[in-house]
């Protein structure tokens, strides 16, 4: 029997598999991609001549980054990076004390129904909204100043924690969970006690990851209004500063660097 | 055809892998290589084929020193080669055809192989081997989908498409049950004879070697403490081998297990 | 010793007297941190509009209801552009970004003295910028428009995706390298045996998930004149135009979530 097959297959020519099986369903899929591809490449107008143009100016840039300006405009530099870390920190801290409820809220295994509800839809709607247009609100309700970004930050550190934390929640071992509960715990001992040891390093450790991206977002803040370096560089671009601007963006990539570094440190640490 | 010349080799820790191997693998025979872990059965036959880059002494194949070869003529000399890993090996995610075709990739071009055009007489070469091994039905499953013993099958036939005079085998049967392991021994010491193809097989069931094999080789600490017939390994031996144990259980146990399986 | 002797009885405690008087002192410091932070803020926040927020924002919700339907239609080039800007910056980005993270991956890279770190640089300066940064940049390059738009994604996306791309190439099981290298294949068939394929499925993932935070970012990155619907944002923003701001920010969001939808069906259709 297997010998027949096997007089059938030589001398046959082998092809893989196709990802997608239907050939038509496989050629519909490709060309329209390519459609879609020319389609794009044709509505987007660049002004070759403007670009040709800003080669000299951005290479002036890069040059910029070889002799950074610090010294010019450091108080300006100075007063709107500590407002980016002061927010970053302010906003870090509320936001991450604020999304460990709605976390185990929106944690299906833990949460009854209705707070599941409730906190998954403050997770929905905080996610769905871009940090800088809440910003753009923020700032038309609150008024100029870093009050609506250090709101904003958090509002965003909300949806971002508390979703991965359910999520953690929800994957945890349930073994364990079950063994405090056994004990005759009340809720709030148990989730001390089986829940909190087992999701604590990965919060820890997206909490960090959070820090980081605040003080990223409250650098482009400032654009809007919302407090922060945002604005000084905003500003340095405008006036064709870009020494001053080569200088805020290095301090930008160190502070990021060292804050990755750090919470590599902390990560390895409560694992 | 094979000859190892004072083999050596020295990790960056410091360690001592080898030391100074003799040994001569004449054409068409099929040794086991058994020793405790840790004594470089592995590391030796890595250096064979340089996936492990020898510190001093040479590898002749042929009366040709792999050990002086540069990458190309190392390439060419690969495909001499047949190796067989311990967890299979098999690219996962690839198809078990794509996995055996990928033994004639040291015949092709890049292009060729990257698109998959492999030459009629090497798609029908892998037709064949699946069908010798039984896993013709499966040529276009993934190779994540097959048990271990299924793997280690497709694992074979790509170590033979390569055309080898000379198998690797490292511990072919450490991840599989004793009934598929026996199987997958009886496998690789037939396709050998068939093909009067040369082996070396890592293998730490000394029972299963003494099986299966004609000459067996003890490691120990890097070095050689036996080379002989699997009937000379005496308690002694072993002992010498792999220290203090009660072995008469395990040569026992190979008598009683060959006739359960006649039983069968 | 957490077990304290006192008249005979040995009292257990969690932490010694050292450990507890650090931890103490630690959050003591955190909470100094945080109030000096708050001040901060409090100082150049004018909290008479903070006060007066729930009017203002009242005022801006009756101005925006019901938001111009009509205005749609002249929505429809900017939808379209934002859609482009997002894919093409993404492809672009997964071009440049596979040769850096073959650079940076410990295992693949050519030289780890000299080639991989300057691969680690390119990929931590790309992505601790903001792409609305990087747009802010480019318009005083090239100019703005749409092109500005797709260059500023991209760059931002090549650190990300490049990071997590060696991520995976780190992991890989590297006996299955082995096996196709003892075949006698070459440095390139290595490469299109043993490693791609392991690192296919991430790839997918990580292209489909950049993707769809891309469409996000080029929704607001016409705020700084990069193209997009954050253009047509920016300009009702300017003229108060609060039913057209409204109609936008409805459009964005269902942006977002069909982008969301489209990114998690492929992902689950990839692993």
């Amino acid at each position: 029997m297997s010998h027949r097959e096997l007089d059938d297959m030589l001398g046959k020519g082998w092809r893989k598999p196709a990802f997608i099986k239907n050939p038509f369903l496989r050629w519909a899929l490709l060309l329209g991609f390519f459609a879609y591809l020319v389609a794009a490449f044709k509505t987007i107008e660049v002004d070759w001549g403007r670009v040709y143009e800003g080669l000299d100016r951005g290479w002036a840039f890069v040059l910029a980054f070889t002799s950074p300006d610090f010294i010019s405009r450091w108080s300006d530099i100075w007063s709107g990076l500590l407002e980016s870390i002061v927010m970053t920190v302010a906003a870090s801290v509320v936001g991450i004390l604020i999304s460990i409820p709605i976390g185990l809220g929106a944690a299906r295994n833990i949460a009854p129904l209705p707070i599941y509800m409730i906190c998954r839809g403050i997770v929905a709607i905080s996610r769905a909204l871009q940090e800088i247009i809440v910003a753009i609100l923020l700032v038309a309700i609150f008024g100029f100043g870093p009050l609506a970004g250090f709101l904003t930050l958090s509002f965003a550190t909300i949806g971002f924690l508390s979703k991965l934390l359910a999520e953690d929640i929800e994957a945890m071992d349930k073994v364990q969970a079950e063994a405090i509960k056994a004990s005759g715990a009340r809720w709030p001992q148990w989730i001390n006690y089986g829940v909190q040891p087992q999701v604590m390093p990965r919060l820890v450790g997206l909490s960090m990851y959070r820090i980081d991206i605040n003080f990223r977002e409250s650098a482009i803040l400032g654009l809007v209004g919302a407090g922060g370096i945002g604005a000084t560089l905003n500003t340095a671009f405008d006036r064709y500063e870009y020494d001053t601007a080569a200088a805020i963006l290095i301090l930008i990539i160190g502070i990021v660097m060292a804050l990755e570094y750090l919470s590599g440190i902390i990560r390895a640490r409560v694992q | 055809m094979l000859r190892l010349q004072k083999l050596t080799k020295t990790y960056k820790t410091g360690d001592q892998a080898l030391k100074a191997i003799d040994l001569e693998v004449p054409k068409g025979q099929v040794l086991a290589l058994i020793g405790p872990s840790g004594a470089g059965k592995s590391t030796m036959i890595r250096c064979v084929n340089r996936l492990v880059e020898p510190t001093s002494g040479g590898v002749l194949l042929d009366d040709v020193d792999l050990t002086k070869l540069g990458s190309g003529a190392l390439r060419k000399a690969r495909r001499e080669m047949g190796m067989i890993f311990q967890e299979y090996a098999l690219v996962e995610r690839l198809t078990v055809m794509e996995n055996v075709l990928s033994g004639r990739l040291g015949y092709l071009g890049f292009w060729r192989s990257f698109l998959r055009r492999y030459p009629q007489s090497d798609v029908d070469e892998a037709f064949r081997l699946l069908d010798r091994v039984g896993l013709l039905h499966m040529a276009d499953k993934r190779a994540d989908e097959l048990s271990g013993g299924q793997r280690q099958r497709v694992g074979i036939c790509r170590a033979l498409i390569q055309n080898p005079k000379l198998l690797l085998v490292d511990e072919p049967t450490a991840s599989l049950d004793p009934k598929t392991s026996r199987q997958i021994m009886r496998l690789i010491t037939e396709l050998c004879q068939e093909r009067g193809l040369a082996a070396i097989i890592n293998i730490h069931d000394v029972a299963l070697a003494q099986m299966f094999v004609p000459r067996v080789v003890g490691l120990r600490f890097g070095e050689i403490v036996y080379d002989g017939l699997p009937t000379g390994l005496t308690p002694e031996k072993l002992t010498e081998i792999y220290g203090e144990e009660d072995w008469e259980a395990t040569i026992e146990k190979v008598d009683e297990d060959e006739d359960v399986e006649a039983a069968e | 010793m957490p077990i304290l002797e006192r008249d005979d009885a040995q009292i257990w405690r969690r932490r010694t007297t050292g450990q507890s008087l650090v931890r103490w002192f630690g959050w003591l410091l955190g909470v100094a941190i945080f109030v000096y932070c708050w001040q901060l803020i409090s100082k150049s926040t004018t909290w008479f509009f903070v006060w007066d927020a729930p009017r203002i924002a009242n005022d801006i919700w009756t101005r925006a209801t019901p938001p111009k339907w009509g205005y749609i239609t002249q929505l429809g080039r900017p939808i379209w552009d934002t859609l482009n800007i997002a894919t093409l910056g993404t492809i672009i980005a997964l071009f440049l970004a596979v040769p850096v993270a073959f650079l940076a991956a410990r295992n693949t890279t050519p030289s780890a003295l000299f080639i991989r770190p300057i691969a680690l640089l390119v990929i931590v300066s790309t992505r601790s910028i903001n792409s609305l940064i990087w747009a802010l940049l480019l318009i005083a390059i090239i100019g703005p428009g749409v092109f500005a738009g797709v260059i500023a994604i991209a760059i931002r996306s090549i650190g990300f995706c490049a990071k997590l791309l060696y991520e995976a190439i780190e992991e890989i099981d590297h006996t299955q390298v082995e096996a196709i290298t003892a075949t006698g294949a070459s440095r390139w068939q290595v490469m299109a045996y043993g490693i791609v394929p392991q690192i296919l499925p991430a790839f997918a993932g990580i292209a489909v998930f950049r993707w769809d935070i891309n469409i996000r970012e080029s929704t607001v990155l016409g705020l700084v004149g990069a193209g997009g619907i954050g253009l047509q944002l920016s300009a009702s923003l300017n003229v108060l135009a609060w039913p057209q701001v409204s109609l936008i920010l409805i459009v964005i969001l269902v942006a977002v979530m069909i982008s969301e939808w489209v990114s998690a069906k492929v992902r689950g259709a990839i692993i």
